[in-house]
């Protein structure tokens, strides 16, 4: 016996089981994309000397505020190693519901703060139907949300009145007139969300399952854990997320509108994937991939201010998104055989 | 002893296929129980009857005289019923704490929140219990493999806290895929576990259910046809009960008198390392000749056989194929050698799950059979698959049953039959080909492997054991820390006994 626990002892000398160094690596690691948006700001700064103002930064805030709630949302469905396409749709919907049902200029209706639950309503439905299909009928999640972006953006063209619902009411108005230190509540509203999100996703068991269900789905089954609870609520979240996001918009453009949402569902992606958050699950988090989403509007923001047309931006912010997911995913492609 | 658990009769089938008969098994607190029987004879229905994987088909189990009904593994985890798998059931993006309590309810993680530090504490309790030293907040999969074997074992040795009576404890062949030192750690937690719990204890090498157990259970086709203490048993008369046939020994080797330097060596490598695993190593292999590698886990064994096949990166060195250097730069350019290579993992690297045994030997080398190497003839597919799965005795209802079907004995056949299929194969590398295998099925295997290395096939092998080293090769390499530690040719008379040999692995 005592042989024994002599070789132990040598095998651990040998190799200590780095907890320390490894939890330094990862720490460093999601620093990554933190770093990107450091150079991003400093560069922007040397080449237009009034980047980093108070007004500026404030821009950006209230641009970057819209994506990181829809970030957020994906990143709990991408942690599952699925996909969430419908965010879209879903807003589209939201918004019509929430300008027909609150006080506007097409009919009588007028249910307040009723016409803005029902809205995120909404998109907590088509979360949920998502999920449904996905986990009870065992549809992929690329196919299934494609056809409920569709079915969204379909329920929203029904919808639409002969002109477009302008909003009056001072509830859903406030929301983006509200201005606290320069600010609108729409910036507060993320930021809260984003808190929120983040301590659900670590700090309770749901969030820590959801995690797991992208690192080994079949051992949770195995060990008797109802996993499908647990990607519904992944699906409900973002969709949830996304009628919230499909409510913020409506209040700052103060009508319904069937687009609304229209070319959100990219840059949601990619800053999920430019944060760190694999698309393959189980890997990252929401304030990961908000700061993925930030990035993409300070990208966004110093290209206009140094002159960049829209096909210009969009060939570099591309092209970006490649450069910083190549560098940053190197050292986890690299133990990948087959690269799908 | 307390009878902690009995089973009455219990049966089950799945289809009309009847894996489990009226079984009738009881296990009592301060008892290891061996269990044995080839793959297929029911004992690992058994097992997760027992452990709520399955439910019988027949019958009834008692816990503490009382009849229970277990529904799924972690209603069994609830009445103190632990199973280590033989293969992890860790999630590996999680700490090591929250596996540890994945199928626990626990104080820091009540009302769906987690106390973290406290998770952390309970957790390194856990592992304090059975000395291991590993962080309980480290990442699962940042882990080294025989770390997370050790997370495993904590894990279900947590049942322990769990219920106020002795716990029942399972070990589905723990021991397959574990090196001689962590299955003396593992042996050591079983006698301190003895005291206190009842032990199931599954393994397919006769001397560790000799070692352990105090009672052999075995069976054969669903049935238990023995129940004895080990102490009226011997491998012999066990290895007979189990296979129903005698163990055929091999004849003792002739010296071999012809100097091996007069031929071209078949593979000559010469400085071969690979990153950190293998540091530089020279050595040849003569056409025919059955090379067994020998080392733990980290030795480099297996690095240095992934390496010949193109698999590792970071290789440096030259190496020979008939006298002929080659650049093995992938598994596709040492394939075009003429080198084949059975991967230890075969359910992720070996097989294509889901196709028929046909398709799945006809992978790599159908088209050689075809029509100027273009056209596939699957006619002549068939014929040669068919031929290799009657030679290797691989049971099977059809040759287009699918693999999936088959047990993990005769999977292992046909994937080894894929490489036999190749008519310009030189070398073959066996990278622990009778992991999970039943000592029928190894024997059929290593019959066929060394009538191949008859007709002039070399072949480098890694075992599971020392036994098996000596029993198929004719030279005997160690390897230790990646470096080579001892060299024994059998065929000319060497005879290392097992302690020399383990005495140059570690």
């Amino acid at each position: 016996m005592k042989l024994i626990s002599a070789t132990v002892a040598v095998r651990s000398a040998r190799e200590p089981d780095g907890g320390v160094a490894q939890h330094l690596r990862r720490w460093l690691q999601s620093l990554g994309p933190l770093a990107v948006l450091i150079v991003l700001l400093l560069v922007f700064e040397i080449a237009r000397h009034n980047f980093l103002t108070g007004g500026n930064l404030a821009a950006i805030a209230e641009s970057a505020a819209v994506p990181v709630i829809l970030t957020t949302g994906l990143s709990f469905v991408i942690l599952l190693g699925a996909i969430d396409l419908s965010m879209e749709g879903v807003m589209a919907a939201s918004s019509m519901t929430l300008s027909l049902l609150c006080a506007n200029d097409v009919n009588g209706n007028h249910w307040g703060v009723w016409g803005i639950a029902a809205a995120i309503g909404v998109g907590l439905a088509f979360g949920l139907v998502n999920g449904v299909l996905n986990t009870i009928l065992r549809m992929p999640s690329l196919i299934v949300t494609l056809g409920t972006w569709f079915i969204g953006l379909g329920i929203a063209s029904i919808l639409f009145p002969a002109q477009v619902p302008t909003v009056r009411d001072p509830w859903v108005l406030g929301i983006a007139a509200y201005h606290i230190a320069g600010l609108s509540l729409i910036v507060f509203v993320a930021l809260l969300l984003l808190l929120l999100f983040h301590l659900l996703l670590h700090y309770t068991h749901l969030g820590r399952m959801i995690f797991a269900v992208g690192g080994a789905e079949a051992t949770l089954v195995m060990t008797g854990l109802p996993v499908p609870l647990f990607k519904i609520a992944a699906f409900v979240i973002s969709g949830l997320l996304a009628g919230i996001a499909g409510v913020l918009l409506s209040a700052r453009l103060g009508d319904g509108n069937a687009n609304i949402g229209d070319g959100l569902l990219f840059p949601a992606v990619s800053a999920c994937v430019l944060g760190g958050t694999l698309l393959s699950g189980g890997r990252g988090g929401v304030l990961q991939s908000a700061i993925g989403a930030v990035v993409l509007e300070v990208l966004n923001n110093g290209l206009i201010q140094i002159g960049a047309g829209p096909y210009v931006r969009n060939i570099i912010s591309g092209a970006v998104i490649l450069l910083v997911v190549a560098a940053s995913g190197l050292h986890l492609r690299r133990k990948l055989r087959v690269v799908k | 002893m307390t009878q902690l658990l009995e089973t009455r009769g219990v049966g089950k089938t799945f289809g009309r296929v009847t894996a489990l008969e009226q079984m009738d098994l009881v296990l009592s607190q301060g008892e290891v129980l061996g269990l044995v029987g080839q793959n297929g004879s029911g004992k690992s229905t058994l097992l997760k009857i027992i452990g709520g994987l399955v439910q019988p088909s027949s019958g009834e189990m008692l816990l503490h005289g009382k009849p229970v009904r277990l529904r799924s593994q972690s209603d069994a985890t609830m009445h103190g019923i632990g199973m280590v798998h033989q293969e992890q059931s860790l999630v590996p993006n999680l700490t090591v704490a929250e596996n540890i309590f994945l199928d626990k309810p626990n104080a820091a993680k009540a009302h769906g929140l987690y106390r973290w530090n406290r998770l952390f504490d309970a957790a390194a309790a856990q592992l304090r219990k059975i000395e291991i030293d590993i962080d309980p907040r480290a990442t699962v999969e940042d882990l080294r493999f025989a770390q997370r074997q050790q997370v495993e074992l904590a894990k279900v040795l947590a049942v322990e806290d769990l219920v106020s009576h002795p716990p029942i404890i399972l070990f589905d062949e723990p021991t397959s895929v574990l090196t001689p030192d962590e299955i003396r750690l593992l042996f050591r937690q079983i006698e301190r576990l003895r005291q206190t719990a009842a032990i199931v204890f599954v393994s397919h090498r006769l001397d560790e259910i000799l070692h352990i157990s105090d009672r052999a259970v075995v069976m054969t086709d669903g049935c238990k046809v023995a129940d004895e203490p080990v102490t009226a048993l011997d491998r012999e008369s066990l290895y007979r009960l189990m296979v129903g046939r005698q163990r055929t020994i091999r004849a003792p080797r002739a010296v071999e008198t012809r100097p091996a330097e007069s031929l071209t060596p078949r593979l000559d490598v010469t400085g071969l390392s690979t990153g950190r695993q293998v540091r530089p190593a020279t050595l040849a292999v003569a056409p025919g000749e059955i090379l067994g590698l020998l080392g733990v886990q980290s030795s480099g064994a297996e690095e240095f056989c992934r390496a010949l096949f193109g698999a590792e990166d970071d290789v440096h060195g030259t190496i020979r194929l008939n006298g002929k250097q080659i650049s093995v730069t992938s598994p596709a350019a040492a394939v075009q050698a003429g080198i084949g290579y059975l991967p230890a993992n075969r359910h992720v690297e070996g097989m294509l799950k889901g196709r028929t045994l046909v398709e799945n030997m006809a992978l790599t080398f159908g088209l050689d059979y075809g029509h100027r190497g273009m056209i596939v003839n699957r006619r002549a597919e068939r014929r040669v698959a068919s031929e290799w799965i009657t030679r290797l005795r691989v049971k099977t209802r059809s040759a287009d049953a699918r693999i999936d079907d088959l047990s993990g004995g005769n999977q292992q056949k046909v994937v080894l039959g894929k490489w036999l299929l190749s008519r310009r194969l030189q070398l073959l590398l066996l990278d622990h080909p009778t992991r999970g295998l039943d000592p029928g099925a190894r024997d059929d295997l290593f019959a066929v492997i060394r009538s191949e290395a008859a007709k002039g096939l070399s072949v480098i092998f890694i075992a599971d054991t020392i036994g098996e080293v000596l029993d198929l090769s004719d030279r005997v390499i160690v390897m230790r820390d990646g470096a080579m530690s001892a060299e024994y040719n059998l065929n000319r008379g060497d005879a290392p006994s097992e302690e020399d040999l383990v005495r140059a692995m570690v």
